[in-house]
């Protein structure tokens, strides 16, 4: 089925790049998004509310941040780690940040030879994103453990404010979460890709619809980065 | 322009063989659409009879023992709760949105039916999680359904032990189920649609089902994010919404949470899912009315644009319900002017209707007797919505009985007398028979008057100043004693209405067995569920070909047309000539 979709590119409505391609792909029968398969359109739409919890979680902790009694702890100091003697802040964390984004960037590359049919390749790339997106969680537990054997805990933290402790578990805890699910995800993907399931039923498409999924919650963690880390 | 989408895949569907397969374990969206519609009744039916206990209590006060005073809380709370999410959007959704929106678009399917079907299992869960609260330690919560932290997880609320965790979870879990089938239900609509069906041809049912399932996925989230974050005030003491407080003598240990935050949460939430209940009810009956007045639906595209532009704005009218929270007086300035914006895209919406009966060909058959209750009931509480929409005539009445009979009306009322509607309008179709037409009236009758009878006093209680969610009023100077008689009166009413709802059941449950068996288009409808090949619809929906449609769903009373409607699949060539019910076979363009 999409084999045919895919191999009939030439039939393919080319919609003008403008405002009246736009009304014209609105306007038709059948399909909106012409020749996107379903289960992307539903990935997309799936990371849309997903989008609302997480601005639900941040503006959650906006909020309790800016109206609590106590003062804020201070994050370069929170988040920094003992370095050969030297203190450094936030160094973890842009270690983090850093593995995040690079499994972004194989993700991107896996993609693209999925495109290609590749199948070595793509789940080769699949298994490396899947790997740093390991990492990554392994230095979160690592955090975590730091923080609480400094004394942070949910409801109470030695530095400041008790919301301190209770965002951030639960907001990285659920973005941990996200990416824990992801490098999941991406294993049962890759060995799929790597079974050939996907040269046979000719779905492809399932290592584009991991890869959105996998861009969303790099993107995100970009926000809470910014928010919780440099705020 | 002619690539095969997906949707037009001939490969044959699964078809299960087994009993289990086919209505139990079913990835038909129609079979799912049914138990979706029997769980959500059965709830119902629970909140229904906490509503009767309540308005017992109300009517004659200590008449039945077990009604204590935290029991009321928990009637309350429950009742609530459950006809707001467990029964109204399970079943507009879950319901009429899993059958209708494939049927009417012309798919055979929703696009995943697996997740479909896991949608209705999580739902039944979390109705399981919801109702295993009545039998915990300490009963259901009795937080109201507003679950206003702090008192929701303070003792001395009852179910503050076990019954907020059930709750939340349940929510929680309820939140799950609505996600896998709405994006279910959003991904069809945008891309299994047959041809010719553009979005502009979609019949407004579709339409509100559409926009109303879009609104979940988005408001949805705030309820999720609320229950995560009360979910751990209560079980592992963090303050988020916990100020410092002192609770029976004692302080408690939290300290510098946001009570308020809690409230911008839940209504962010909330008020678009009064629109998640109204939408499709407000589609649905655009559709009876125009059916069974043998007309077009008055200004087809601006009722779309009007659902599409109360869907935005439901999301900037949130704090209507805070004004008395003590937020930024400000804030109240901004909220009450999107509000009374609202009303604007509503008030067309009314107008089209009536606009749409005008010189009608007017059958008042059941389903639009409930369709036109539906207007009375409506403008009504609309119009005790721009009421309570100005601040400064909010703040006196709220928390009193005026507003009960406000929501009530709005969208307690309004939405149930759709769904009767629908019921009626649609079960020839759902199970090949007639239901019974007297019954059918006096069902409309009882319930369409009771209902008056139950809510209009209530403003008027409201504007006494008697105050919402009281077990009882004991002596006020500012409550007359007469009060007491209006109560008594919407009781007695508000039970009869209650025990008249046997007679629906009855009419359906007789004629699903021994009804007259129901042509498939009795009511000459254009849109195309009316015009499967076989009634009841089988598994696959269209036989060999999907249907090809050639105009929109309201081609009635067409002049120089053979019949007084021309089905959505008719070709413009076969419009003079007496055709089929059937969908023509595909045509090339
Ligand atoms: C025969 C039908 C019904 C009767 C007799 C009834 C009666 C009541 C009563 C007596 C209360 C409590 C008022 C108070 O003490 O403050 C109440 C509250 C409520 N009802 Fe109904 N009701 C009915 C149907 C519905 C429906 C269909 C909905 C669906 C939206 C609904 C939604 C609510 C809500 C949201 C509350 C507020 C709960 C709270 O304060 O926490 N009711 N109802
Ligand atoms: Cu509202």
């Amino acid at each position: 089925m999409s084999q045919t979709t895919l191999t009939q590119q030439d039939h393919l409505v080319t919609a003008p790049n403008s405002l009246e391609g736009l009304v014209s792909d609105w306007s038709t029968d059948q399909e909106v998004f012409k020749k996107v398969q379903w289960g992307k359109a539903m990935m997309w739409i799936f990371l849309l509310s997903d989008t609302f919890i997480f601005s639900c979680f941040l503006t959650s902790y906006m909020t309790v941040r800016a109206s609590t009694t106590v003062p804020w702890p201070n994050p370069s100091e929170v988040f920094a780690l003992t370095l050969f003697g030297q203190n450094v802040p936030l160094i973890l964390i842009a270690i983090m940040t850093f593995v995040l984004i690079s499994s972004s960037g194989t993700m991107a590359m896996a993609v693209n030879f999925g495109y290609r049919r590749n199948r070595k390749m793509t789940a080769a790339l699949m298994y490396a994103t899947a790997l740093l997106g390991l990492m990554f969680v392994s230095m979160q537990a690592f955090e975590w453990t730091k923080l609480i054997s400094e004394g942070a805990r949910p409801w109470a933290n030695p530095w400041g404010a008790p919301q301190f402790g209770a965002t951030f578990f639960m907001i990285t805890g659920f973005h941990g979460l996200h990416v824990t699910i992801g490098v999941i995800y991406l294993t049962i993907i890759a060995t799929r890709v790597l079974n050939g399931v996907y040269d046979r039923n000719g779905k492809y498409e399932v290592v584009e619809i991991a890869g959105l999924y996998w861009h969303f919650v790099d993107l995100v963690w970009v926000f809470i980065f910014a928010f919780f880390y440099l705020w | 322009m002619s690539y095969s989408t997906i949707a037009e895949d001939t490969r044959p569907l699964h078809h299960p063989k087994t009993w289990v397969g086919k209505y139990v374990w079913s990835q038909d969206h129609k079979v799912i659409a049914l138990q979706y519609t029997i769980t959500a009744v059965s709830v119902g039916l629970v909140a229904l009879v906490l509503s009767g206990l309540m308005r017992l209590q109300l009517g004659f006060p200590g008449m039945i023992q077990f009604i204590t005073p935290e029991a009321y809380y928990q009637f309350v709370t429950m009742h609530g709760m459950i006809m707001v999410i467990y029964l109204l959007t399970a079943l507009l959704l879950g319901g009429f949105g899993n059958y209708m929106i494939p049927l009417m678009i012309g798919a055979r399917d929703m696009v995943f039916p697996y997740v479909n079907m896991l949608s209705f299992w999580v739902y039944l869960l979390s109705v399981i999680v919801l109702m295993a609260s009545f039998f915990v330690p300490g009963g259901p919560t009795g937080a109201g359904w507003t679950l206003y932290p702090p008192q929701a997880i303070t003792a001395g609320t009852p179910g503050a032990t076990w019954g907020i965790i059930l709750m939340l979870a349940s929510l929680a879990i309820f939140i799950v189920a609505f996600t896998m089938g709405g994006l279910n239900y959003v991904t069809t609509v945008l891309q299994a649609r047959t041809r010719g069906m553009t979005l502009m041809r979609m019949p407004c049912t579709v339409w509100g089902i559409f926009v109303a399932t879009i609104l979940g996925l988005l408001a949805f989230p705030a309820l999720l994010v609320a229950a995560v974050m009360m979910m751990l005030d209560r079980l592992i003491g963090t303050s988020f919404f916990m100020p410092s407080i002192i609770s029976m003598g004692e302080p408690l240990a939290h300290s510098g949470g946001s009570p308020i935050l809690f409230q911008h949460l839940f209504w962010f939430f909330g008020h678009p899912e009064v629109y998640i209940v109204a939408l499709p009810a407000f589609g649905i009956v655009s559709d009876l009315i125009s059916t069974h007045a043998r007309k077009n639906i008055f200004g087809y595209r601006m009722m779309v644009w009007a659902i599409i532009i109360i869907g935005g704005l439901s999301f900037v009218v949130w704090a209507h319900h805070m004004y008395v929270s003590g937020m930024n007086p400000y804030f109240g300035f901004f909220f009450a002017t999107s509000t009374l914006i609202i009303a604007v895209p509503t008030a067309i919406k009314v107008y089209n209707w009536i606009l749409t009966l005008w010189r009608g060909d007017i059958h008042l058959r059941v389903p639009m007797l409930f369709a036109i209750g539906f207007i009375f009931t409506f403008i009504h509480g609309g119009l005790t919505g721009l009421f309570l929409g100005n601040v400064s005539v909010d703040v006196p009445l709220s928390d009193t009985y005026f507003v009960v009979g406000h929501f009530h009306m709005v969208m307690g009322v309004s939405p149930i007398l759709v769904v009767f509607g629908a019921i009626y309008h649609w079960y020839p179709k759902i199970t090949g028979r007639m239901w019974n037409k007297m019954l059918g009236q006096l069902h409309f009758w009882i319930t369409f008057i009771g209902v008056y009878l139950i809510y209009l006093p209530m403003h008027y209680l409201g504007l006494l100043g008697v105050p919402r969610r009281y077990y009882e009023m004991g002596d006020t100077d500012f409550v007359p004693a007469s009060a007491q008689w209006a109560n008594e009166a919407i009781t007695v009413a508000a039970l009869t209405v209650g025990v008249a709802q046997l007679i629906f059941f009855y009419n359906l449950i007789h004629s699903y067995f021994k009804g007259p068996k129901a042509d498939p288009n009795p009511w000459g409808a254009t849109s195309l569920e009316w015009q499967t090949p076989q009634t009841p619809p089988v598994h696959g929906n269209w036989g060999p070909t999907l249907p090809t449609v050639y105009r929109w769903a309201y081609d009635y009373s067409v002049p120089g047309a053979a019949q007084d409607f021309i089905p959505q699949n008719v070709p413009p060539e076969d419009m003079a000539q007496d055709h089929e019910t059937r969908g023509p076979a595909v045509v090339e363009e």
